[in-house]
Formats: C-alpha cells, structure tokens, sequence
C-alpha cells in the first residue's frame, strides 16, 4: 500500500469514525471545540504512524483510544495545574478523577445519544447560520474544512474562521452537551432540520456560481438526515425531511440538461428518476404521516413532492390534491414563497388565469420584490395565457434577479422564445 | 457515490441452508451500524440458483435455461446498495461485515445516469 493509498484510507476511518469519537469525548470534556481539537490530534498521530506500521485491524478502535489517551492528559494536566495554584478544592479533584475514571470505562456506552447531543449542539441557535452549517458538516459529517469550502465555494480561511468563531460561541455561551427537552426540544429539533435542509439546498439548487447543481452537498445532507432519523426514530418531520430530500434527489440526473441547464419538473425525463430514492423516499413519508397527529412543514412538503414521484406522466399528476396541500402548509407556514407554489398548483389544476388571479395579488409583496421566481412564474403564466410581450418582460426582469448562471440562461431563452 | 457490495453465493447458500440465528444476528447488527451511518441504501439476500432461470440471447432467438447453475464461485448469493463518499470508506465498512467463516466480496461503484451522454 502505497504512502497515498493509506491516507486516503485513513480519510475513510476519519469519516466513518470521527462523529462518535467527537460525540464520546465531548459528553467527557463537556467541551464540543476540546473534543474535535483532541480527537483531530488522534487523527495527526494516525496520519504519522500509519504509512509505516501499517492500518491497524480495528482503526476505529485505535483512534478512539489515542483520542481518549490525550483527553486523559489533559484532564490530569488542568487538574495539576489547578493544584498548583492551590484553588484545587477537594470536591473539584473527586470530581475530575470521575471524569477520568468515566472517560476510561463508560466512553463506548450508548454512543447514539452522545451524536443526537453532538448534532443538537452543533446546530445550537447561538450560532449563526452559517457556523451552525460548517459545524455540523465538520463534526458530524466528517468534512474537513477544505472540503466544506470547495462545496460552498468560498475560500478555506472563511470556513476556518466560522468553525472557529462557532466553537468559541458555544464555549462563551455555556452551551450544555445534551439533548433538549420539553419545549425547547421542538424549537430545537427545527434548527438541526432547517441546517440539514439548506445543506441539501445549497447542494441541489445552487444559489451562486456556474453549476446547477453539486452532488456531493446533497449526499451529505442525505446521508445527515438517515442518521437523524436512525438517533430519533420518534420524531415525524426527521422523517418527513428525509422523505422530501430522498424523493428530490431521486430526481437529479433528471434535471439537468446536457450542457448542464436546468430542466423543469414537467418536462424531465422521468425515466431518469431514480426509483430506489423514490421508494425510500414514499417509505419514509409513510412513517412520518403514522407517527403524526397533524402533518408538519416537511412532511406537508414531502406529500407534495411525492405526488409528482407518484405520477407516471405529468398528466398523471393529482394536482387538487397538490392545491390541497398547499393550502395545508399556507396554514402552517404561511408565507409569499408558500402562496407563489400554491398559485402554481392552482394554475395546473383550475388553467393558468386562475393562477394569475393569485400570483397578480403578490407582485406587491416585498419580500418577493427581487425574489426571481416570481417574476419567472408570472412570465410562464402569461406565455400559456398567449401574452407574450409581458411574458417576455418577465422572463428578461427574472433574469435579472438570478445568482445562477445557468437559471439566468435558461430564463433569457425562454424571453427570447416569446418574440 | 453508490457502490454495490456482490457477495459470491457459496455450498450452503446454493443448497438452500439458511444462515444460523446467530449468524443472523450478526449480520442485523452490521446492518444496523450501516443504517445508523446513513450509509444503506438496501439490499437482498437470493435464493439458490436451482429457482433461478437463465436467457440466452442470440439475434432474435431467446433460450431460456432452467437453474441450477453450476459454476457456484461465479453466483452472486446477494447484495447491498451502499451510499459512501469514496470507495476507500466502502472497504472500511466492508471490513467490519461478520464474515468470519470465510467469502470473497467485491465493491463495484455504479455509474450515475449523468455519466452517460445524453
């Protein structure tokens, strides 16, 4: 094995393994940022011993216990430390000999609570949206930061720089390791889902740069939200999320043309869909609607996405019952961007004005003022409705608004279409 | 990127013997660790070949032969559908399955439809 070979070995323990020796040191120190630092060292010293010994036959194992080995040392060196300033109370000393004694025996106990407390931590709302994101994907999905800056497209000190500002949050704000209950645990559980959800996001539908679409975010978000669901099999939107994320993703290879433009859902290739994430995707759905009462956002929106994964041709597509969707979520959630999707419904189900009627009632709406897709939808509508001029204005002012190089070609071939 | 994991089928498997309930706590506690890692994406288990059916194609005649099949280390008794981020971290999770007793399994990445021209 070549020198090469066992890094990317070694990159392959890393990812299967850091997430649970984080989460088991952090539960010990009490200190998420100490617990990535050390177990990053365990890490180096792998990276070290490796190429020449050889990768050990139980590498996670081995890891762990260098990990463990230098949480030790520092508990034993602070504790000195402490002694030496005589402000070592005889309590304090019981107190982190426990915690040796714990990190010794009980660190590979239920190894599951101690990734729900990490990615409850990791998605803390002290944190910033942003740090909450490159957080999570650090510690939880095993990215290294220049991994996490080439999906995101900005440069490695950026991402270095949210880690760390994240981490010193956390250790600033006190933040305890555990899993939130009673009513914050709901308000909580929403951040972990909203940070899994714009990973998955800003993988499928770029918001900035030449791509459409970067895979690699949406795996990690998927594969994120399998694990959420396996540490919180109680919880209907954990499911419902991965419902929606597993049937959107079915459709990737479908939304994509060759030269890399976007293809709209009515016009894919659904051939291309990828039937093994759609039937994942229906049975996780089916789980999040029996574990709830009422359906909440995600699982309203997988529904809505699994209507059309259920439709064999678009014609096939139960559109009432998408309206009727909508109009649960507009309920729930209300909000333009909800009113915008309904307004498209509404115009497959009842013909394109009656979907005017409802988009026409939001072009005065702020906060869709320099949102594209507005203006996108209303150019669509008005082409079907045969008023092509003012198609053509709103297809050329939505191409205005666009991040995405190759939404904004897409929208100025369909202005140019109406001429 | 998906991999799928082919396991040879073996005497036993062709001969229908299932696995022992100990072997198959064994494999339901691996399968478990791969689910909590968000890393399967299915799998199955097949019967012996004696149920299985062969065609055979050439130009526009089909011959359909009956199992069993005799070239047993060339069967494929099973497989997974693997979500990983390389094809290393499938060896690393394939090293960890309970096939102790002895197998030869090969991890075969897949092509995603946009590997193909359009």
């Amino acid at each position: 094995m070549t020198t090469t070979d066992t890094h990317r070995a070694i990159d392959a323990v890393w990812r299967i393994e850091s997430a649970r020796i984080i989460a088991g040191l952090a539960r010990m120190l009490r200190d998420v940022g100490l617990a990535e630092e050390l177990a990053q060292d365990a890490l180096v010293a792998a990276l070290e011993q490796w190429p020449a010994s050889g990768i050990p036959d139980n590498p996670g194992a081995w890891l762990m216990a260098a990990a463990k080995h230098r949480a030790i040392d520092r508990l034993r060196r602070s504790k000195l430390l402490e002694r030496k300033h005589g402000e070592l109370s005889r309590e304090l000393q019981a107190q982190q000999e426990l915690a040796v004694a714990n990190l010794e025996n009980a660190i590979d106990d239920d190894i599951g609570d101690d990734l729900l407390r990490l990615i409850f931590t990791a998605c803390h709302p002290v944190l910033s949206s942003e740090g909450r994101v490159a957080l999570t994907l650090r510690l939880l999905g095993g990215l290294t930061t220049d991994e996490i800056a080439r999906a995101f497209l900005v440069p490695e000190p950026t991402i270095a720089q949210r880690i760390v500002r994240a981490k010193r949050a956390l250790s600033e704000a006190h933040v305890p390791f555990e899993v939130p209950r009673g009513e914050d645990r709901a308000a909580r559980l929403a951040s972990v889902l909203e940070v899994i959800y714009l990973v998955f996001n800003e993988g499928y539908t770029a918001t900035a740069g030449d791509d459409w679409l970067r895979p690699g975010l949406c795996e990690d978000a998927l594969r994120l939200g399998r694990i959420l669901a396996e540490l919180a099999p109680n919880e209907p939107e954990v499911h419902g999320l991965v419902a929606l994320m597993e049937i959107q993703a079915s459709r990737s290879s479908a939304r994509v043309g060759p030269s890399g433009e976007p293809i709209l859902l009515l016009e894919q290739d659904r051939s291309r869909w990828d039937q093994l994430l759609i039937r994942r995707g229906l049975a996780a759905l089916d789980r999040a609607e029996k574990l709830a009462a009422a359906r909440g956002p995600y699982t309203l929106q997988a529904a809505i996405s699994a209507c059309h994964a259920r439709a064999r041709t678009p014609d096939e597509t139960d559109w009432p019952r998408i309206v009727a969707l909508y109009g649960e979520l507009a309920q729930l959630t209300p909000s333009p961007v909800v009113e915008l999707n309904r307004a498209v419904a509404v115009a497959m189900a009842f013909g394109p004005a009656a979907g005017l009627e409802l988009i026409d009632a939001l072009t005065a709406e702020p906060s869709l003022k320099s949102y594209h897709l507005l203006p996108s939808v209303r150019g669509d509508l008005l082409f079907r409705l045969g008023r092509l001029a003012e198609a053509q204005a709103e297809f050329a002012r939505a191409a205005s608004l666009t991040r995405n190089a190759r939404e904004r070609d897409f929208l100025l071939n369909r202005a140019q279409a109406c001429k | 990127m998906r991999v799928m994991v082919i396991v040879k089928s073996c005497k036993d498997s062709e001969a229908g013997i299932l696995p022992t309930p100990e072997q198959r706590a064994k494999m339901g506690k691996f399968n478990q660790e791969l689910m909590a890692a968000g890393v399967f994406l299915g799998a199955d288990v097949l019967r012996p070949s004696s149920q299985g059916k062969r065609l055979k194609f050439s130009g526009q005649q089909r011959t359909v032969i009956d199992g069993p099949f005799s070239e047993s280390k060339e069967l494929v008794g099973g497989y997974w559908l693997w979500q990983v981020k390389s094809i290393e971290e499938a060896v690393e999770w394939l090293k960890r399955a309970p096939f102790d007793g002895g197998a030869e399994i090969e991890i075969r990445p897949t092509f995603d439809l946009s590997d193909f021209a359009q």
